[in-house]
């Protein structure tokens, strides 16, 4: 296993650095295709709402694999075509942003209507009230299940190795590939890829909660 | 609805600070407000009572534009609120218009829907700053005068989750004075209250009365409080006004039989 | 390869994918199946009174739910021969994915095993039953109703990730889509059809299950 790690580490840590990237670039996508489309599920505009939910409801509605697999192979017929790289992270976000929409949508509908009210009767507009007393409290509120949610956006950018982007999955894959020793290149990413997840995520994501609760003046 | 009956403004000599001419509020087969007819005069205090049901939470909520109505006309200052004037006519306000005319109102709510996620003073400067267009420093220092004057400017600095019902009232009170309405709304401001606290709020309400020449509709519970302190007590009963007079006459000698029925009630509760 | 959509060319290929589609819909009920055995094992372990094991299982779960699933695939696939155990395709792809949402389902179960109130327990323990029996005759069935939400998610969840079985060549839709693509070099009708497919399941499914929710809140007064 030493031996293993020796030869096949730093190969093994520039795979992690690429999943590391995709990852930041899904998550960019993924929170603002996330805020769009919840805020135009709730729009009063109604194309605005159809947009959105048809956008939710695609991407809900099918896999990942095969987003990936149609922006990558199917948009360059219509005469889009992205490189691979572009391709893996804009997929994988689109596809969690859709999840993420909902989340954004349940945050701001489960803000207390009297919030709204009071902003109202402030004669605020109604942009200004979504800006400073809805979204404040509604990030609050979203920010553990988009916890959950950016682990399963790690998870996955694993996908992109299927279309040669030389992440942490692809160079397992590899090593596999060329050595057979399956349990330790595959064993290996996973717990790299753990380590990302229960070391890195979610260590972040709690002490954006508590920073975000002492705000609220609640800690 | 046939709008050419109402006046595009009130003439100068007839012109109460609220007027509400036969409006109507359902929702779907449901009466809330029936024809209600209702002058409110430039520094009044008009307390509105009644059983739960009555419509006079609505009367608010109407004033403040948070709900439409379905029938008839309030007039602010002799304007129209929930109408406005295109092509010689009243039509239906927009935003635009409600957000002008509302910017004469403020209100209290019964649950002080102080946001959270602002200090007390933070939340007195947000409408001065982001509305009027105040600057921080002005809108800072007529913040702080009123946080002084509700007796809350040593806790400026806390989140209302730190502060106590009582305490919270007091600053949503001193965060809506902030936008120097004309007119002052008081939903049930005391009724989430502890029993203990309800006197440090009746207390501010006391001293704006005193000192200060709004003009104010209050919801309220509290057959005393209301007595003292209003030019009138307008009772609501199913939707409409059963009885109106000033506080000695409509306690000492109620005309009406529903109104002597919900005094005994109210009574008996004490 | 070309943009303009070729309707003779969907005809010749749609019975394929169909079966092919079969194929998805098979191993996402096996999946599924095993997911919910092998969940309900975990649940029952996750409240054993041993300490020790107790712990191991819950990181062990935590591992397997934040770790990408096509890697577990590869791995339970490769390292199967590598110590002496050759797993077919199928059979290495259920154990994955088996697994997997078993880790998801357990902390369903939990949940809801978790939600049955206290009473319950003590009532049972009155009348002098035994565990087995306070837990498969008076607790489970109260915690089903609590879990039914989240089960059903999941399941969908499943039939969206059957995809990534095509990685060590499980014939399923995904798979089939490739072949044609690399046969044709059409990748337009083959990938688009897929995602129609799936639509076409998944949108009723996922209907279904928030109506089956519905009625069950409704059924339960919540």
């Amino acid at each position: 296993m030493w031996e293993f790690l020796q030869t096949y580490g730093p190969r093994l840590l520039d795979g992690a650095l690429v999943t590391c990237a995709q990852f930041v670039l899904a998550a960019l996508v993924a929170c603002s295709a996330a805020l769009v489309a919840g805020l135009g599920r709730l729009s009063p505009v109604w194309p605005l709402r159809t947009l959105a939910t048809l956008y939710i409801e695609l991407f809900r509605g099918t896999s990942l694999l095969v987003q990936l697999y149609w922006i990558f192979f199917v948009l360059p017929l219509f005469g889009l075509s992205l490189p691979k790289f572009e391709a893996g992270f804009l997929s994988v976000g689109l596809n969690v942003g859709a999840y993420g929409a909902e989340i954004v949508r349940g945050a701001i509908t489960a803000v207390p209507r009297g919030q709204w009210e009071a902003g109202y009767a402030l004669s605020m507009s109604p942009a200004r009230r979504m800006r400073r007393i809805i979204l404040p409290q509604a990030l609050v509120l979203m920010l553990p299940p988009w916890g959950n949610l950016l682990i399963e956006l790690l998870k996955g950018t694993a996908l992109v190795a299927l279309i040669a982007v030389p992440d942490l999955m692809f160079v397992a894959k590899q090593i596999n590939g060329t050595t057979f020793r399956s349990a330790e290149a595959f064993g290996a990413a996973l717990v790299i890829y753990y380590v990302l997840a229960r070391l890195l995520i979610t260590p972040a994501m709690r002490g954006l909660e508590r920073t975000m609760a002492r705000r609220l003046g609640r800690a | 609805m046939d709008l050419s009956a109402y006046p595009l403004e009130l003439p100068e000599s007839d012109r109460p600070m609220v007027r509400f001419l036969n409006v109507t509020k359902s929702y779907g087969s449901l009466v809330v407000l029936d024809n209600l007819n209702l002058d409110i005069q430039r520094g009044e205090m008009v307390s509105v009572i009644g059983p739960s049901g009555s419509g006079k939470t609505t009367v608010l909520r109407m004033l403040m534009t948070l709900e439409t109505i379905n029938g008839g006309v309030i007039y602010v200052d002799g304007k129209p609120l929930t109408h406005m004037v295109r092509g010689g006519r009243l039509v239906p306000a927009d935003e635009a218009h409600l957000r002008r005319m509302r910017a004469s109102i403020g209100m209290c709510f019964q649950h002080f829907n102080l946001f959270p996620h602002m200090t007390a003073l933070q939340n007195c400067m947000e409408g001065p700053v982001q509305v009027l267009g105040l600057s921080k420093a002005e809108a800072r220092a007529r913040a702080e005068d009123l946080l002084a004057m509700v007796g809350m400017i040593d806790k400026k600095d806390q989140h209302p989750s730190r502060l106590s019902g009582g305490q919270q009232q007091r600053v949503a009170i001193a965060r809506a004075l902030a936008m120097r309405p004309r007119i002052m709304l008081f939903d049930e401001v005391t009724s989430a209250l502890d029993p203990e606290v309800i006197g440090e709020v009746t207390e501010v309400i006391r001293k704006l009365v005193a000192e200060h020449d709004l003009t104010m509709l209050m919801v309220t519970h509290q057959m005393g409080f209301a007595r003292d302190i209003s030019d009138r007590i307008c009772f609501f009963y199913k939707g409409k006004i059963e009885e109106q007079a000033p506080p000695e006459q409509f306690f000492a000698n109620p005309q009406r039989e529903r109104t002597q029925q919900f005094l005994r009630a109210v009574k008996d509760a004490d | 390869m070309r943009f303009d959509w070729n309707w003779d060319f969907t005809l010749e290929i749609l019975p394929r994918l169909l079966r092919a589609a079969l194929n998805t819909l098979i191993a996402a009920g096996v999946g599924y199946a095993l997911a919910m055995v092998l969940g309900l094992i975990f649940a029952l372990a996750l409240r054993s009174p041993w300490r020790l094991p107790r712990t191991l299982l819950r990181e062990g779960l935590e591992f397997i739910r934040s770790t990408p699933l096509v890697v577990q695939i590869f791995f339970i696939f490769y390292v199967g021969p590598q110590i002496g155990i050759t797993l077919s395709p199928w059979v290495a792809g259920m154990i994955a994915i088996g697994l997997h949402y078993s880790a998801y389902l357990a902390e369903v179960y939990r949940a809801g095993i978790e939600a049955v109130p206290r009473g319950q327990w003590e009532a049972c323990r009155a009348l002098n039953m035994s565990t087995r029996d306070s837990y498969f005759r008076i607790v489970l069935p109260q915690a089903l109703p609590h879990a039914i939400p989240g089960m059903g998610n999941y399941l969908v969840g499943i039939f969206k990730d059957t995809p990534m079985l095509s990685v060590i060549g499980v014939t399923e839709l995904m798979q089939a889509a490739n072949s044609i693509g690399s046969e044709t070099y059409r990748f337009l009708e083959p990938y688009t059809l897929v995602g129609v497919i799936f639509l076409a399941l998944s949108l009723p499914t996922a209907g279904l299950v928030r109506l089956g929710e519905r009625r069950l809140r409704s059924k339960l007064g919540l």
